[in-house]
């Protein structure tokens, strides 16, 4: 029996900036089931961050529980990690944010996880706006304990024993923009060309960033009947327009003036090219936004691609006015000023 | 591009890097896999079939599959030791007696004489002595092996190991007429034979005509009948102070040899650079480790006496210019000739045929280099029942493409004996079938060995230098041949794609460790080849592209670095990919009827 990758790459594997290769941001072999979506989403991370070329240990991964918040093992090997509790991972993340801003903050989740136990989480988390980038790979059930149908499941989905789900599919999409999310994006795990600079954007973006990533459970909702399986993912995907993520520093050059394709430029100094599909979205339209949902909902597509962002993003801590220097790396004589300021800063309330 | 058509036994057979580079086709990794389960025996007679001596080229083969191996194109990495390997199953094999063919009881009426007892005829031989064909072999030595046993040296090759795998063929019941040496093609032809076969080498050693040559003839040596007359105790010692002139495998044997014979200062000089030696690399390095230093870039120029002895030689310096087009010439450098002193000079700057006994009215076609014309095919010549092999047939080469000719020849013979056209020949066999076991459980050793390629242990110097016949390489050990060989990566164990059952999941493309195989649109083969993954840039490496999948894309896979660790076919789910062990191989006299 073997089960083991080698350690053999391609000789001639390209390096980004920093002289690494895709090697350096993979992870161990993957346990998930052979031609689960989620692999391939933990593949189109490490193809977003080596291309990126981000410092493998300026990461921080988080998870909560299930197939999906496995995947954290399985890519970005050189990174932090935290495996946290069951739908709690919004609150780690959240205090790992606060006490260090200078990591960027890449949340997986599943539906179960967002949607279900964690729901209370995923919803304080983006009225917050914090600063990082949440996949949620979505299966329309709950992988890890064999399939039972989610919360994001479709009403009329059946599941692989044949029973019809009699409740509403929750919009995480819908839903996050409701709750004032400045990036939200769908994609689908079979389509890395999309998802790629889907994940670079949202990286890219300062405040909270929800990509959900349709990405099938092979083994429990893969079957016909099921709105969350590859073949009916493919027929009824249609997207709002492509992206195009480019790199700080890159010299523009082309210039669009059709109504479609605009560029829009990152904080950090990289760039988007938006071309649009469809006449009557902007992604800088709240309501065009939801309006593209609904629509999409009622022709029963599955709307991928950017949906909305807000480029004026307020994150967490711009709204709470925190220090440059991230709190960790203050030394005790800046975090207990002593008894002095104690009494000054509580004279003031008195 | 076109979907790639997998059932053209040929496609998979280019994978097999090193069967595919091997003259003879010989199945590496099935008898590198049967070493590994210690099963020597039939790694012995996988290897006999195919390259009928096992153990004389398991320590003498040229290995044009080395270089070919897949593994040496991996990062940091040397081609597995395929060819000791070879040597591991033959030292193993043990009694191997009751799976050699014995002597025919039905003849089928046929003669065949085969003149010249080298690799070539010997294999011509067996292919055809187990049919039933009455074989005649003819050679002016007293035993057979043609330059295996008149130029390999012992060091190499052991008698005793040359004597075995001569026997096995000549055991089957072929008339030897040995110590004949055959002056007229006419007088054979006028024996009536069905067929002949002509194996007798390149005899001939090139001379270097230079001033001095005939004052200092006494000292002066043609490198191959020197070592001839060493292998048959003529010679049996040489001065201290040598040189060596020639740059190829031979001279590695003569300055090799010299310093068993009393040689102490010995040295190799060649007019080429060192790099661009004709010898194999090893072959330099064992010289150099026996203390023979390689003079590169000089030029010899006069044979030097004194009282009508030779006393050395002068040389001119040169260094190497290349044109354009890469095209080498020698400069000279300008410097003064440099003298080397020597009692003795061993000239083995190359061989020629020479066909002194074919009578040139037999109806033979002989080109302006005085080579006979033989279809390169089917290896025979104008005369419909006469055939070449061997040296004889293209110039000198090795064994084993002397063995690879023996083999086409004895099928054109079977051929025309039996009335059928030579140019029909047999395809090969071919086989696929899947190694899937269970899960994560494959019917070979699918996990890659990180281990450096070993090297093989060697006698101590001083001992082997004292005794001409003592073989310098011992061999590997079995654990260490076992390591070895699990280094192979069964290249024949294929990756074998059904897109009916993909689902486009990107499995695969995600976990291959060398990112082989990419999901793109398809394209003509150089815009494909640029837009992979990877892009594929060697491009004596075939791509294998499947017709367009539901979304519109192909599965292309570059087959140039793929490990054949079979985690695409772990990770698919549909099993679109299966690890299935390809066998090929190639037609034998016989299988046309
Ligand atoms: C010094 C040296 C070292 C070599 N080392 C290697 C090595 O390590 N590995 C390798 O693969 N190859 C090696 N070779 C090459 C290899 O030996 C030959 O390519 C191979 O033996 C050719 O085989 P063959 O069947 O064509 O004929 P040969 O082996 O050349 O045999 C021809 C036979 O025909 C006989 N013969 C010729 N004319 C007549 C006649 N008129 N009548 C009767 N008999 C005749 C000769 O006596 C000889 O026995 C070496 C060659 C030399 C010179
Ligand atoms: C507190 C708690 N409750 C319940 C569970 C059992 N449990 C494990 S995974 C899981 C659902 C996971 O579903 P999802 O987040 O969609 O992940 P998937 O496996 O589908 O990727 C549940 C309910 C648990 N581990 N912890
Ligand atoms: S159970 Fe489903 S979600 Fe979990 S690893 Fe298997 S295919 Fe993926
Ligand atoms: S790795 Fe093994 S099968 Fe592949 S080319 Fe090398 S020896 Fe042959
Ligand atoms: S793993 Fe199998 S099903 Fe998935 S893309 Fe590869 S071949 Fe197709
Ligand atoms: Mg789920």
């Amino acid at each position: 029996m073997t089960y083991i990758k080698s350690k053999f790459a391609h000789p001639n594997l390209p390096k980004n900036k920093l002289g690494y290769t895709r090697k350096e941001y993979e992870g161990s072999l993957t346990t998930l089931c052979a031609g689960c979506g989620h692999d391939s989403i933990g593949a189109a991370i490490v193809e977003a961050c080596w291309e990126m070329s981000i410092e493998p240990h300026k990461v921080a991964k988080l998870s909560g529980i299930g197939c999906s918040s496995k995947t954290p093992a399985y890519f970005l090997n050189n990174s932090h990690g935290f495996n946290s509790v069951h739908g709690r991972m919004p609150s780690v993340a959240t205090g790992a944010n606060l006490a260090n801003k200078d990591l960027i903050y890449l949340g997986v989740s599943g539906d179960g996880d967002s949607a279900s136990i964690g729901m209370g989480q995923f919803v304080h988390v983006i009225r917050r706006n914090l600063n990082m980038t949440y996949i949620v790979m979505n299966n329309g059930c709950y992988g890890l304990t064999k399939g039972q149908d989610s919360a994001t499941a479709d009403a009329g989905s059946k599941s692989k024993a044949g029973s019809v789900n009699m409740f509403e599919g929750i919009d995480l999409c819908g839903l996050a923009i409701e709750l004032g999310a400045t990036f939200v994006a769908q994609s689908f795990s079979g389509d890395k060309h999309q998802l790629v600079p889907l994940i670079q954007a949202a990286i890219s973006h300062p405040g909270f960033a929800l990509i959900n990533v349709l990405s099938p459970c092979v083994t429990f909702n893969n079957n016909v009947g099921s709105t969350k399986s590859y073949d009916y993912v493919r027929e009824h995907v249609e997207a709002t327009g492509t992206l195009d993520y480019v790199p700080p520093m890159t010299e523009i050059t082309t210039t669009y003036t059709d109504d479609e394709t605009k560029m829009v430029e990152m904080h950090d100094g990289s760039w988007l090219r938006l071309h649009k599909l469809s006449q009557t979205w902007n992604p800088d339209d709240k309501i065009s936004a939801i309006n593209a949902l609904q629509h999409s909902h009622v022709k029963n597509e599955i709307l991928t691609g950017l949906l909305y962002m807000n480029n004026e993003s307020k994150e967490l801590h711009s709204l709470l006015n925190t220090t440059d220097v991230p709190l960790n790396k203050l030394n005790e004589s800046v975090l207990c000023p002593g008894v002095e300021i104690l009494e000054k800063i509580n004279s003031e309330f008195r | 591009m076109e979907p790639t058509n997998v059932k053209d036994p040929e496609y998979f057979h280019k994978v097999v890097d090193c069967q595919y580079a091997c003259p003879a086709h010989t199945p590496v990794p099935e008898y590198i896999r049967l070493i590994a389960q210690e099963k020597y025996a039939e790694a012995y007679m996988v290897n006999w079939e195919s390259n009928v001596f096992p153990g004389i080229l398991g320590r003498t083969c040229d290995r044009p599959c080395e270089p070919a191996c897949r593994r040496g194109r991996l990062e940091d990495e040397e081609p597995v030791a395929i060819c000791r390997l070879k040597r591991v199953a033959a030292d193993n094999k043990g009694d191997i007696e009751h799976l050699l063919p014995k002597k025919q009881e039905k003849m089928n009426g046929k003669k065949v004489a085969l003149i010249g007892a080298g690799p070539s005829s010997l294999t011509v031989a067996r292919d055809l002595a187990v049919l039933g064909y009455e074989i005649h072999l003819f050679d002016e030595q007293e035993k057979g092996g043609g330059m295996m046993r008149s130029q390999i040296p012992s060091f190499r090759l052991p008698a005793e190991v040359l004597d075995g795998e001569v026997s096995q063929i000549l055991n089957i019941g072929v008339h030897t007429h040995f110590n004949t040496y055959v002056k007229s093609l006419k007088e054979v032809i006028d024996q009536k034979y069905d067929a002949i076969f002509v194996g007798t080498g390149a005899p001939k050693g090139r001379n270097l005509e230079l001033p001095g040559r005939l004052e200092g003839a006494a000292n002066i040596h043609i490198g191959i009948e020197w070592l001839a007359s060493v292998a048959f105790e003529h010679t049996t010692k040489i001065g201290e102070k040598v040189i060596v002139l020639g740059g190829g495998n031979t001279a590695m044997d003569c300055c090799r040899t010299s310093r068993r014979l009393g040689g102490k200062d010995v040295k190799v000089i060649v007019r080429s650079p060192f790099a661009e030696m004709k010898a194999s690399p090893w072959e330099k390095e064992d010289a150099i480790h026996e203390d023979i230093p390689i003079i590169d870039n000089h030029v010899p120029k006069s044979f030097v006496t004194q009282n009508g002895k030779l006393i050395g030689m002068n040389f001119e310096k040169v260094h190497a210019v290349y044109d354009a087009n890469g095209k080498r010439s020698l400069e000279p450098t300008g410097e003064a000739e440099v003298f080397f002193e020597a009692d003795d000079v061993l000239i083995a700057v190359g061989q020629e045929n020479s066909f002194p006994w074919i009578e040139r009215d037999l109806g033979i076609e002989f080109d302006k280099w005085e080579m006979p014309v033989v279809n390169q095919t089917t290896f025979q010549s104008a005369v419909p029942n006469i055939f070449f092999g061997g040296d004889a047939s293209l110039g000198p080469k090795n064994v084993i493409t002397a063995v690879a000719q023996g083999h086409q020849a004895a099928i054109s013979i079977d051929l025309f004996c039996n009335g059928k056209a030579v140019t029909e020949r047999p395809a090969p066999f071919t086989n696929l079938y899947s190694t899937k076991m269970g899960i994560h459980e494959w019917a070979y050793d699918s996990e890659v060995s990180n281990d450096d390629r070993y090297v093989v242990p060697q006698a101590d110097k001083a001992v082997v230098l004292k005794d001409r016949k003592k073989e310098v390489e011992l061999g590997f050990n079995l654990p260490t041949g076992f390591k070895e060989a699990q280094r192979c990566l069964n290249c024949d164990v294929q990756t074998v794609f059904t897109e009916s059952k993909c689902i486009e999941c990107d499995a695969c493309m995600d976990i291959c460790p060398t990112n082989c195989i990419t999901f793109t649109t398809n394209g003509e083969e150089e815009d494909l080849r640029s837009r992979l993954f990877v892009p594929a840039e060697n491009h004596s490496q075939a791509l294998m592209v499947s017709d367009i999948l539901p979304t519109g894309k192909v599965m292309v896979k570059d087959e140039d670095v793929c490990l054949h660790c079979g985690l695409c076919a772990e990770r698919c789910p549909t099993s679109a990919w299966d690890m299935q062990q390809f066998l090929y191989n190639t037609s034998k006299a016989g299988s046309c009827h």
